[in-house]
């Protein structure tokens, strides 16, 4: 087999393992990965990534804990979990192409930005009381069990709340400060 | 230090550490708690504390302190970070922002997971598989009924057999028991213990080492110990010596190993 049809059975590999559902939580593992791949899955996935920006899509990578600084090692890969996510982002006109109301979205953002600006820890009336300025009080209990059961947010035994895996591999959070940030008010 | 002093000064420890906790566990802001200050307090009483109850209300102040420094060290390492922003400032934004403005700013930064769900022609043909060796319900889920028994005499013999109630009771068999070691023992009044309480099989053994132990524990024989030789010896009593019950007893472990039936097995063949 050649170099190049190796890598074209690899990469055909990859796409079936991160766009089908497997598991009940999407995406696989990097030991996943690395079993089915072999060792050299992250450059696989480069290729795979590269043929995809064609269609805005990328493989997102969302760590173990806090994103390394640096390249990350092997051992982190391993650990991490890798998606097929879209890439730049949906012009506000699709809204309803995510198949959300417009008040789950506005209430993901605002939980999502506050418990970032509370350095990813805030209590989790703060974020009721925010969220009750503009839903109506019976949606926020709701909303905010119906983010946690997705995986965008989660709560330890002192009704704590967190970010959890799918912001982390599915919202940019700088640019969602910065936007916020830079809204005129 | 006085005991009323004393407990005063536990209390204020006691406070500290839920200070400590809460900071933790409320997100009470970290530099709410003025660590030098409490230093000095943990040192003023950490000589007077005595007793492991009042250390370890010491050690624990000392690591939920620790713990708030942690917590202060992030809080600097994290307005240091691009994402660091005025938690009121962020909050005035989104209060003023509307739904609608709220939801496209997020859906610029959002990038959805994309995942199928499919069907393939092997997962249908393994589900029919298991669709036609299912075994209808209604013969899953027989209803059955109480069996209807009945009601018939027994005898003593067929409750022994059926081990519900034993052949002896408990107290007979250790007579019969003590009687075999008074026997066995003879002239010497003692015998080896491995002598005694070895049998042809394992269990045998383990239920005769059992017995044993209720011997010595009710009066009825006693140990000696050879250090030197390394040997256990038993010595029956002639007569119950229930007196022995009041006095200070002593526990003699005695391992009764399969390795050490083995061994006393090979000595004795």
């Amino acid at each position: 087999m050649t170099r190049k049809a190796y890598y074209a059975r690899k990469i055909k590999r990859a796409a079936q393992l991160l766009f089908y559902k497997r598991h009940m939580k999407p995406g696989v593992k990097g030991w996943e990965l690395r079993n089915t791949l072999g060792s050299d899955y992250p450059k696989i996935l480069k290729v795979l990534d590269d043929q995809l920006e064609k269609l805005d899509l990328q493989v997102k990578t969302a760590f173990e804990g806090e994103t390394p600084a640096g390249e990350p090692t092997l051992e982190e890969l391993n650990k991490a979990r890798f998606f097929i996510t879209v890439r730049g982002g949906f012009p506000s006109k699709d809204t309803k192409m995510m198949g959300w109301r417009i008040d789950d979205i506005a209430g993901l953002a605002t939980a999502i930005g506050y418990i970032i600006s509370k350095k990813g820890k805030a209590p989790r009336d703060e974020v009721e009381d925010l969220l009750r300025s503009k839903l109506p009080g019976w949606r926020v209990e709701m909303n905010i069990n119906r983010y946690i059961r997705s995986g965008y947010l989660a709560e330890d035994e002192h009704s704590q709340l967190y970010l959890d895996w799918r912001t982390r591999a599915e919202v940019d959070q700088k640019a969602l400060v910065d936007l916020l940030l830079g809204t005129e008010s | 230090m006085s005991n009323k002093e004393k407990k005063l000064s536990s209390e204020r420890i006691q406070r500290v550490i839920e200070l400590c906790k809460s900071v933790e566990e409320r997100g009470v802001d970290p530099f709410a708690v003025d660590v030098d200050d409490i230093i000095a307090t943990l040192q003023k009483y950490f000589p007077e504390w005595e007793s492991p109850e009042e250390l370890t209300l010491d050690a624990e102040a000392v690591q939920y302190l620790a713990s708030v420094i942690q917590n202060q060290g992030d809080w600097v390492k994290h307005r240091s970070t691009s994402l660091y922003t005025d938690p009121f400032l962020l909050e005035e934004k989104i209060k003023r922002l509307g739904k609608e403005e709220l939801a496209a700013l997020f859906m610029q930064v959002w990038n959805p997971i994309i995942e199928q769900e499919q069907l393939s022609i092997s997962t249908i043909a393994e589900a029919l598989k298991y669709w036609q060796d299912l075994v209808p319900i209604n013969e899953r889920w027989q209803n059955i009924g109480p069996i209807q028994v009945e009601a018939g005499a027994t005898t003593l013999e067929e409750l022994v057999r059926l081990k519900i109630l034993a052949e002896k009771t408990f107290m007979e068999e250790l007579e019969t028991f003590w009687r075999e070691l008074q026997q066995k023992a003879g002239e010497d009044e003692t015998i080896l213990y491995w002598d005694f309480v070895g049998a042809e099989t394992y269990k045998e053994t383990l239920d005769r080492a059992y017995l044993t132990s209720f011997l010595v524990t009710y009066g009825y024989a006693t140990l000696e110990l050879r250090p030197l030789e390394e040997e256990v010896f038993i010595k029956p009593f002639t007569e119950v010596h229930s007196e022995m019950a009041d006095k200070r007893m002593v526990s003699v472990p005695i391992s009764v190993s399969f390795e050490e039936w083995t061994k006393w097995k090979e000595i004795r063949q």
